[in-house]
């Protein structure tokens, strides 16, 4: 094997620079799509659990169709089909006014599939309760939202972090493929400083080894969250 | 609208699924068949090969897959010394980036066994081999059944991916359908609604035998 090594040029100017801001563009994108995967998550995730026929429909339909095509493509529909689809002034606007298209686009596409897969983790863990303790909190005289966000919601959390755990890992890997509609993240970063310098071992160690860590340190994050939700509770479960 | 361009170019497309059917293909079976080696690796009492191949799979699983493609489409040219097409170096990331999730599945299915199977069969006289074969496996396949359909659902989304090596694929090449012709909504409408069919068709399937593996 014919390879000169030369970790140095990841200090280099550029090319630090490169993946610094890569590392912050792939920050960027997975905190977005998380937050926005969660928002749609718990409210889908409770819609599916709710006894009404129509909105538990509604809310499995949007997981089927959100889950079962895979992110690269809906990532293209909502960058290449979504503007041509909508109003022409709501179209015009997106194309040429919005700001940071191609993060704003990968967050949406990112978090809406990673929400239908966080709603059905909060749909199981709903469930696991609903039977037995959303009659008593209604009985209690709270309105149905009361219970679902007083007493529903908390103890469901408690039960699937672990799953969502995994979720967040898995969003956090997804937004590389922003770099298909042009986000310079962390990944597209590695890549372009192989192609300026042919050290595709070392550019390429190294975004692992960034991946490694945030993978690490959002773990770590979930683990501290664990520990506050269960308090107490930790030790009998 | 125009959904005649669908029509017009169905052999591109047609291939392009077959070349993500191929993907899929490689990454079960050559997958699968790392994966149980991999398994049986960090199930040994060899420390260190545990130890190494355990690191193999966290680092593979803690990565995005356009990475390890990347990595692979830089890396195999210099390993082998002549250039290779993006089709040897996807099916190589895919049977080895595959391979490390199979190898979860199948430890976990294998640990899920309770001891107490092991030990009762290695009592009635059975050997190693024969205590994993005729006692544990069994039981750990049953359990693993809507893993590996639901990593298959993965794996089929995941082949998508190939666009980044420009390896056509269905989806790379409906792209190239739509450069030819400037019709994005029809084309990438089309492709979003046949991989929601099969993956949908997948998922039920996975939900009949989480059924029939807790009766």
């Amino acid at each position: 094997m014919n390879y000169t090594w030369d970790w140095s040029v990841l200090t280099q100017s550029p090319y630090l620079g490169w993946l610094l801001s890569g590392a912050g563009q792939t920050l960027a994108a997975s905190a977005g799509s998380w937050i926005l995967a969660m928002a749609v998550g718990f409210l889908i995730g409770a819609l599916r659990s709710l006894p009404y026929r129509w909105t538990s429909a509604a809310a499995s339909v949007y997981v089927e169709v959100f889950r079962n095509i895979p992110p690269l493509v809906q990532l293209f529909l909502w960058f290449f089909v979504f503007p041509e689809i909508v109003p022409a002034s709501l179209g015009d606007w997106i194309k040429g006014q919005m700001p940071m298209p191609e993060l704003t686009t990968t967050i949406v596409a990112i978090g809406l599939f990673a929400g239908s897969r966080v709603a059905e983790q909060v749909r199981a863990g709903v469930d696991t309760v609903r039977v037995r303790l959303l009659p008593a909190a209604l009985a209690t005289g709270l309105t149905p939202l009361q219970a679902y966000r007083l007493v529903l919601f908390p103890i469901a959390l408690r039960r699937i972090v672990a799953p969502l755990t995994s979720e967040l890992l898995i969003t956090i890997k997804m937004s590389s493929i922003g770099l298909t509609i042009g986000l310079m993240e962390l990944t597209a970063q590695s890549r372009q400083i192989e192609n300026y310098t042919f050290h595709g071992f070392e550019s390429y160690a190294c975004a692992t080894a960034v991946y490694l860590s945030i993978g690490l340190i959002a773990t770590g994050f979930m683990h501290i969250v664990n520990r506050r939700l269960t308090g107490s509770l930790a030790g009998n479960r | 609208m125009d959904w005649s361009v669908i029509w017009k170019y169905r052999e591109l497309l047609a291939h392009g699924m077959v070349v993500s059917a191929m993907l899929v293909g490689a990454g079960m079976i050559g997958g699968m068949i790392v994966g149980a080696l991999l398994a049986l690796a960090r199930l040994s009492r060899f420390r260190t090969l545990a130890f190494v191949v355990g690191g193999y799979v966290t680092v593979i699983r803690s990565v995005p897959l356009i990475l390890v493609l990347f990595w692979f489409y830089f890396m195999l040219p210099l390993i082998t010394g002549q250039p290779l097409g993006a089709i040897t170096s996807a099916l190589t990331t895919f049977v080895l980036f595959e391979a490390a999730f199979y190898c979860e599945i199948f430890r976990a299915g294998i640990l899920a066994v309770p001891q107490g199977q092991s030990l009762a069969a290695a009592a009635t006289g059975l050997g190693n081999w024969q205590t994993l074969r005729l006692v544990v496996l069994p039981q750990a396949v049953a359990a693993m059944v809507p893993l590996l359909l639901n990593q298959a659902i993965i794996l089929f989304q995941d082949t998508s991916l190939v666009y980044v090596v420009a390896l056509r694929d269905f989806l790379t090449a409906a792209n190239v359908v739509v450069g030819l012709n400037e019709r994005p909504i029809e084309v990438y409408t089309f492709v979003a609604v046949v991989y929601l069919a099969i993956c949908y068709g997948v998922s039920l399937l996975v939900g009949r035998s989480k059924k029939a593996a807790l009766r």
